[in-house]
C-alpha cells in the first residue's frame, strides 16, 4: 500500500457556517497504481489532493502513505517525510521563475538534500528532452516543456507516489501525451499515482478512476 | 542547490526590491559613518583651528609685546640713576642733572652682580645755544647700551648715534627744515642728520641726540655723565626701594628716581595681552564645544530617525517581497521544504541586503570621508582619522541588524504562510 485514506472528511468555514468538501473518503493506492479523479469544478478533487499530500490537515479521518499516519508527524518531519515519499504536478506548474530548468529540477535537493541528485536530474532532464534548455528559465520555455520540467523535479528524490492537479490543463495533445506516458511508466515502476483532472484524455491512460462528487467518491466503470 | 544559491538568484530577479531595500541600508550606515565621521573631523578642525589661532596668538603677542617694547622706550625708562648731589627740584624744573657722575660709573654698575637691570644707558643732558641757529636747544649725548655683564645679551632699546651724526627732535628738525642725510653745523662741528623723531609732544622734540664723546668734547666734560637711564626687569613687578637699595649699595654717590608707571604699564599692557588672547582661545574652545554638542544632538536625533525609517522600509519591501512569492512559497512547501527553511530564504535575502548595504555604505562613507577630509584639510594627513575602522564595524553590525529587524516579521509570515491555501486559490 502507499497511499490510504481513511474516512477523510474535510470542510471549509465560509459565511459563519461549515461548507462540507469531503464527506468520509476512503481511498487505496498500491504500487502500479494510476488513477484519476474526476469532478466538477469546486467538488474537493484539489482539498483531496493536499490532504493526500500532507498538506491539509482533514477535519476526521486518516492519511497514510506507506503505512505511516501522515499527519501524525509534527509539521517539520511531515515536510520531510513528504519531499522524500510525494511527488507534486501543477496546472500552472509552478516552476520558480528564476531558477534555471536545471536549478528548478534540482529544488527538493533543498529539502531532502542526498547523493547523486545532480546525475539524477541530468538523467530526468534529458529523459523530458529538456538537454538543450537546461541552462534556460522558466519564461524562457514552452508550455510542454514547462511541465515536463515540473514532472523532473516531481520525480527527482524517485516519490512513491506522485500527486498531480490537472497536469494536463494547459498542454495539447502531444504534450498531454508526454505527461500521461510519465504517469504510466512511473506507476509501471512501481509507483503510484493520484490524478485530478477534468480532461478526457486522462481515462484512456488511468488504470481506474473515480468522480469526485458531493463530497462523496464513487468508481467510474 | 543550495538555499543561499536560492537567495541570490532571487535577488537577481527582483532587483528593484533588492535595490530599494540596498539604497535605505546605505543611506541607513552612510548616515552613521557619516555621523560619526562628521564628528571626527569636527574635533580635527578644532584642532587645526585652535593651534592655528594659538600660533597666530602668539606671533600677534610677540608684535604687540614688541610693539610696546617700543613705544615705552620713547616714554621713558624705568629708573634714572643721578649724582647724589643734585637737586631735584632743579632737576625736574629743567629736564637735566646740572651736577655730574663718572662715565665709569655706568661700567661699575655693569660689572656688578645686579639682578634688576636690564640696560644701561648712560647720558649727558644739558640745555644750550645753538648758536648757528639761534635758539636753545636739549643737547643729549649718548652711547650704545652697556651690557651688563652677567646678564644674558638683550635687544638694545635705543640706537646709539654713530659719531659725525645727530639725531634731531621734531620741532627742530621741521623748524629748521632739514631732512635725513642733510648737513648741519651744530656748536662749530659739521654733522650729518641721521634722521628726524617724529613728534612727541615733549622736550624731545626740541632735542639733538649726538654720540656721548662728542656731547663731552661739545660741553667740555670729559669723561662725565649726568644720568644713566636703566631699565628693569621686564616681568618683575619689583618694588622700587629694593632696585633703588641694590644701585646705592654698587654707587654710594648716586641716588635713584622713578620713572614709575612705564614699566608697569608694560607689564601691564604685556599681561592684558596675554590674558586677552587665552580668553580669546577660550572662547574659541566654548564656541567649538557648543558646535560640537548642536551636532552631536542632531546626530543623535538623526541617526536613531533613519534607522528606524530604513528598518521600516526595508520591512515593508520584504512585506511586499514576501506577499508576491506566495505561490513559490507553498511550493516549495510543497516540495518538502521546511517552515524554517522557507524562513531562512527570507531572512537570508534580508541580511545579505544588510551586509551588502553595510560594505557598500561604508565604502561610500570611506570615499566621500576621505575627499572630505582632504577639502577640509588640504592634506592627507586627515584620511584615516576622520573614517574609523571600528565605527565602520560597528555600522555594518548596524546594517544588518537593521535588516534582520525589518526583514524578521515578513520572514516569519512567510514561512507560516498555509500553502494549501494558496494552492487551492491558484
Amino acid at each position: 500500500m502507499i497511499l490510504q485514506l481513511d474516512g477523510v472528511s474535510k470542510s471549509y468555514a465560509k459565511a459563519g457556517a461549515r461548507l462540507p468538501v469531503l464527506g468520509n473518503v476512503s481511498l487505496r493506492l498500491d504500487a502500479g497504481d494510476f488513477t484519476a479523479v474526476e469532478g466538477a469544478s469546486g467538488s474537493g478533487k484539489s482539498t483531496l489532493l493536499l490532504i493526500a499530500g500532507g498538506l491539509l490537515a482533514p477535519d476526521q479521518g486518516r492519511v497514510l502513505i506507506g503505512g505511516q499516519g501522515l499527519y501524525d508527524l509534527a509539521p517539520d518531519r511531515r515536510a520531510r517525510f513528504r519531499a522524500e515519499h510525494v511527488g507534486f504536478v501543477f496546472q500552472q506548474f509552478h516552476l520558480i521563475p528564476y531558477l534555471t530548468v536545471q536549478e528548478n529540477v534540482m529544488a527538493p535537493a533543498m529539502a531532502f538534500p542526498g547523493e547523486g541528485l545532480t546525475r539524477r536530474a541530468a538523467e530526468l532532464i534529458e529523459r523530458f528532452n529538456l538537454t538543450g534548455r537546461a541552462h534556460h528559465t522558466p519564461s524562457e520555455l514552452s508550455i510542454g516543456e514547462r511541465q515536463r520540467a515540473a514532472l523532473a523535479r516531481a520525480l527527482l528524490l524517485r516519490p512513491g507516489l506522485l500527486l498531480a492537479d490537472e497536469p494536463t490543463g494547459n498542454l495539447d495533445t502531444g504534450n498531454a501525451e508526454t505527461v500521461f506516458q510519465a504517469f504510466r511508466e512511473f506507476a509501471d515502476g512501481g509507483g503510484a499515482v493520484l490524478l485530478v483532472t477534468h480532461d478526457a484524455r486522462a481515462t484512456a491512460h488511468a488504470r481506474s478512476r473515480l468522480r469526485l462528487a458531493g463530497g462523496q467518491i464513487t468508481p467510474i466503470v | 542547490m543550495s538555499l543561499l544559491r536560492l537567495i541570490l538568484r532571487e535577488i537577481g530577479r527582483r532587483k528593484l526590491n533588492f535595490g530599494l531595500g540596498l539604497f535605505s541600508i546605505v543611506v541607513a550606515v552612510g548616515s552613521l559613518v557619516g555621523a560619526v565621521a562628521m564628528l571626527r573631523t569636527h574635533d580635527l578642525r578644532t584642532r587645526e583651528i585652535l593651534a592655528q589661532k594659538e600660533a597666530d596668538l602668539k606671533k600677534a603677542k610677540a608684535e604687540l609685546e614688541d610693539d610696546y617694547r617700543k613705544i615705552t622706550v620713547r616714554m621713558g625708562f624705568n629708573v634714572l640713576i643721578l649724582p647724589k648731589d643734585q637737586n631735584l627740584g632743579e632737576f625736574y624744573s629743567e629736564s637735566y642733572a646740572s651736577k655730574l657722575m663718572p662715565e665709569d660709573y655706568v661700567f661699575t654698575l655693569a660689572k656688578s652682580p645686579i639682578i634688576t637691570i636690564q640696560h644701561l644707558l648712560p647720558s649727558l643732558t644739558q640745555k644750550v645755544k645753538w648758536p648757528e641757529k639761534g635758539r636753545t636747544i636739549q643737547l643729549i649725548g649718548i652711547r650704545d647700551e652697556v651690557p651688563v655683564s652677567h646678564a644674558d645679551p638683550k635687544k638694545p632699546l635705543q640706537q646709539p648715534v654713530k659719531p659725525g651724526e645727530v639725531v634731531l627732535g621734531a620741532e627742530l628738525g621741521e623748524s629748521a627744515g632739514l631732512k635725513a642725510g642733510d648737513k648741519v653745523t651744530l656748536m662749530g662741528r659739521e654733522l650729518t642728520v641721521a634722521r628726524i623723531e617724529k613728534p612727541r609732544g615733549d622736550i624731545d622734540d626740541i632735542s639733538a641726540w649726538v654720540d656721548l664723546k662728542l656731547a663731552q668734547e661739545l660741553l667740555g666734560k670729559p669723561g662725565q655723565i649726568n644720568g644713566i637711564l636703566a631699565l628693569e626687569c621686564n616681568c618683575a613687578m619689583a618694588d622700587l626701594p629694593k632696585v633703588r637699595a641694590e644701585i646705592t649699595r654698587i654707587l654710594p654717590d648716586t641716588q635713584v628716581i622713578e620713572k614709575s608707571g612705564i614699566a608697569l604699564a608694560r607689564a601691564e599692557s604685556r599681561f592684558r595681552a596675554a590674558e586677552e588672547a587665552r580668553k580669546d582661545l577660550e572662547r574659541e574652545q566654548r564656541n567649538r564645544e557648543t558646535l560640537r554638542e548642536q551636532r552631536e544632538r542632531l546626530a543623535a536625533m538623526l541617526v536613531p530617525l533613519v534607522l528606524a525609517a530604513a528598518a521600516l522600509w526595508i520591512g515593508f519591501l520584504a512585506l511586499a517581497n514576501a506577499r508576491e512569492r506566495r505561490t513559490e512559497i507553498a511550493v516549495l512547501r510543497a516540495i518538502g521544504m521546511r517552515s524554517s527553511q522557507i524562513l531562512w530564504v527570507f531572512f537570508g535575502r534580508a541580511l545579505a541586503m544588510g551586509m551588502t548595504g553595510g560594505v557598500l555604505g561604508c565604502a561610500i562613507a570611506w570615499i566621500v570621508g576621505v575627499a572630505a577630509a582632504r577639502d577640509l584639510f588640504l592634506g592627507q594627513g586627515g584620511n584615516e582619522s576622520v573614517f574609523d575602522i571600528g565605527v565602520a564595524g560597528i555600522a555594518l553590525a548596524g546594517a544588518v541588524a537593521v535588516s534582520a529587524l525589518g526583514g524578521w516579521i515578513p520572514a516569519w509570515i512567510a514561512s507560516q504562510q498555509d500553502p494549501a491555501e494558496i494552492l487551492r486559490e491558484e
